[in-house]
């Protein structure tokens, strides 16, 4: 017998005792799935949550946007930033318009390369109130994962229609992109330790610092 | 540096869990070490108010508790089904499945895979999985250096040293020895920590992100484990705080993880269950800063070749135990080891395993079969107040499994347990008032020939077993049935 086969064999051996070959008639689940989490406001929340990370968060009606991506990497003292090729138009040109150095990933940067750049601007997939979560599926306009992970400052623009109350909604609108292939990647605060001392560091390899714009 | 010719390639652990003595005596010397009960007693009380701050904040926790017992037992008892949909899922997408009956077969795979690619070094993610079967090790034996890439798992790997909690593995090193274990060791395998560096965790931290991104920027194989995987859609989930999981993850051309067979969830869907339970059991956090999710091999983005070795290694023995089974639910939390009071006194390293407190209690002794002094003597490192059962995201009933597994303990044994001793003699004691009035007597006179002491040292067989590990009173120099007979009245009952 191979590994695959005895393995196999003995979960077979030990499960013996259970006799009803349907999983869901076995052990039902009492469960309602993808049920919203009731609050007053899922965008107060989302930017109350996101804030408790020691994460930058601004509201800006949708027309600002592009005038305060460049305002906020300027702020930031960023001097060059990587775009996913997806991103809105407008968004690079007020990048491009503040100064800013504006590296393209097309063909894709190595490791190597991207190391050498400040920041990253993309866009998201959604937004979770309850839990202050970002989370990238990884589309055109958020561009690769290594993008949004090697550069040490991250702005990404969140739509408000994106927020959701809580992680089963947002789990329910990912499942198309999961079952598409896509990776995801969820970003609650900027990365951070707690390993020395339980004294919370924000920073350590992901990006030192995220920068959150809601766009309503 | 020294010139002395360096065999090893990553520093080598202090000591190995093989042949660890019995959980009482490794208590006992770590009952001696005050910094530790300090630091521990300090992490758990903090991440433990944490927990509760959280988990209240959830309206439907229980119920929320209750489907991730559900999900996982359903998994479990039907564990064919799933794995055999993981594999046709991953496969689907581009991943290649291996599997490992144990531990010698895991790291085979995974020498071979690192082997193939022509590679002297890898970077790894924390994983449980890989620490139980000692791959690190495994890989040195080969020439390949496996380099930790979690903070605390770099502090231990660096002081030459075990983990010591399964959330916080370096809870036992305070600020200052880190600086030293980093100013020593850093220059010795790659860049080296400023000299100037300071005990501030920030700048700590800070060495050990310059540090390791040169490892991550050159590394060309990745090995993790996972926490949850997908048996609908193939898709591997990873949950941590530090970005060193994603580098490792996306960064590499190779990708290996390593997954004990239990891991499994039926659908993407129930994510929403585990991944609510697990950062506010875990860290006491509304959500881990990062959680990586990929699906087999994404063309264009991350590792394009992707490896999953499905490890049993003593599960399907845990699994053939009805009652014991439930130990497989475990999501490694580590809550159940935050709120236990004897894991606070005497810390992870007693356990002898990687996997300590409670469910190292309940799950190492499964896992490695009832044979050593030490596997016999988990299940007693317990005072059974049940405060573990009570925290389990996934609603594991551990003192229940602690009961069983003694019996199961008391069954390899010749000469009766204390427990089976003791219940009998309450039983013949309770049976019959005067059986009682016998025993009390025998006991009050005990107390009173001891009554100058407060406590009883090490008592002999059938004792020894219990107060080995514990301080037993003096017996009381009346007991309760005479206290009330001389202190209340007839007419008073
Ligand atoms: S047994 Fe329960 S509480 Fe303990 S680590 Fe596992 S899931 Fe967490």
């Amino acid at each position: 017998m191979n590994a695959r086969e005895e393995i196999f064999s003995r979960i077979r051996t030990a499960l013996a005792d259970v006799t009803e070959p349907d999983p869901a008639l076995d052990v039902p689940i009492e469960w309602v799935y993808q049920r919203p989490t009731p609050m007053a406001d899922v965008l107060d929340r989302f930017v109350e949550t996101v804030e408790d990370y020691k994460a930058l968060v601004v509201r800006v009606p949708a027309a600002e946007v592009p005038t305060r991506v460049a305002t906020l990497l300027r702020g930031a003292e960023v001097s060059s930033v990587v775009l996913p090729a997806g991103i809105d138009p407008t968004w690079r040109t007020a990048i491009v318009a503040a100064g800013i150095e504006v590296r393209e990933d097309d063909p894709p940067l190595d490791r190597m390369e991207l190391n050498e750049i400040d920041a990253v601007v993309t866009a998201a997939a959604v937004g979770v109130a309850e839990t202050g979560t970002i989370i990238l599926d990884h589309a055109a306009d958020q561009g690769r994962r290594a993008l949004t992970l090697v550069p040490d400052t991250h702005l990404v623009v969140v739509r408000a229609d994106q927020v959701v109350s809580d992680v089963p909604e947002a789990v329910g609108r990912l499942g198309a992109s999961v079952a598409a292939g896509s990776p995801l990647t969820w970003i609650s605060g900027p990365s951070a330790t707690s390993d020395i001392e339980l004294s919370r560091v924000e920073g350590v390899h992901g990006p030192r610092k995220l920068l959150v714009i809601l766009a309503e | 540096m020294t010139a002395e010719p360096q065999a090893r390639r990553t520093p080598a652990p202090s000591s190995t869990y093989l042949g660890m003595p019995k959980f009482q005596k490794n208590a006992k010397a770590k009952l001696d070490d005050p910094q530790l009960r300090k630091n521990l007693r300090y992490a758990t009380t903090t991440i433990r108010a944490k927990r509760a701050e959280r988990v209240a904040e959830v309206a439907d926790w229980e119920e929320l508790r209750q489907a991730g017992e559900a999900i996982k037992t359903r998994t479990l008892r039907h564990l064919d089904t799933y794995l055999a949909q993981l594999e046709e899922s991953l496969t689907r997408n581009g991943a290649t499945v291996h599997w490992a009956r144990d531990a010698a077969e895991a790291n085979q795979i995974v020498i071979g895979l690192v082997q193939a690619k022509g590679v002297d070094e890898v970077v790894k993610v924390k994983s449980m999985a890989t620490q139980e079967i000692d791959l690190n090790e495994a890989l040195e034996q080969a020439g390949i250096a496996a380099w930790e890439t979690d903070l605390a798992e770099l502090i231990v790997q660096l002081g030459h040293d075990r983990p010591s909690h399964i959330l916080v593995p370096a809870i036992h090193r305070n600020r200052a020895e880190v600086r030293e274990i980093f100013l020593r060791e850093m220059k010795q395998y790659g860049t080296p920590a400023p000299e100037d560096v300071s005990d501030s965790p920030a700048e700590l931290a800070g060495a050990a992100r310059r540090h390791l991104r040169e490892k991550f920027l050159r590394a060309k194989v990745g090995i993790s484990g996972a926490n949850f995987a997908i048996a609908e859609t193939g898709s591997l989930v990873v949950v941590e705080s530090e970005g060193n999981g994603r580098m490792c993850l996306t960064l590499p051309e190779t990708l290996i993880s390593v997954v004990g067979i239990e891991k499994v969830l039926p659908t993407i869907a129930d994510l929403e269950v585990f991944t609510r339970l697990l950062p506010r059991s875990s860290t006491g956090e509304r959500m881990n800063p990062y959680t990586s999710l990929w699906t087999g091999v994404t063309p264009g983005d991350g590792p394009q070749e992707v490896h999953v070795v499905l490890v049993d290694n003593g599960r399907t023995k845990v699994l053939s135990d009805p009652i014991g089974r439930a130990a497989l639910r475990c999501i490694r939390c580590s809550a159940c080891l935050n709120i236990c009071p004897v894991y606070e006194r005497v810390g992870g390293h007693a356990y002898g395993s990687v996997y300590p407190g409670p469910i190292g209690a309940i799950l190492g002794p499964q896992l490695r079969g009832i044979e050593t002094e030490l596997d016999k003597s988990l299940p007693y490192a317990s005072s059974l107040c049940g405060a573990c059962g009570d925290v389990c995201p996934v609603r594991i009933p551990i003192p229940d499994i602690l009961v069983h597994l003694r019996h199961k303990v008391a069954q390899t044994k010749h000469v009766p347990k204390l427990e089976p001793t003791a219940i009998a003699l309450a039983g013949w004691a309770l049976s019959d008032y005067r059986n009682l009035q016998f025993l009390e007597r025998f006991s009050t006179l005990a107390g009173k020939t001891l009554s100058s002491r407060s406590h009883l040292g090490a008592l002999p067989w059938p004792a020894s077993p219990w107060t080995n590990a514990r301080d037993l009173p003096v017996p009381a120099q009346e007991s309760f049935r005479q206290w009330w007979k001389n202190s209340h009245k007839e007419g008073e009952r």
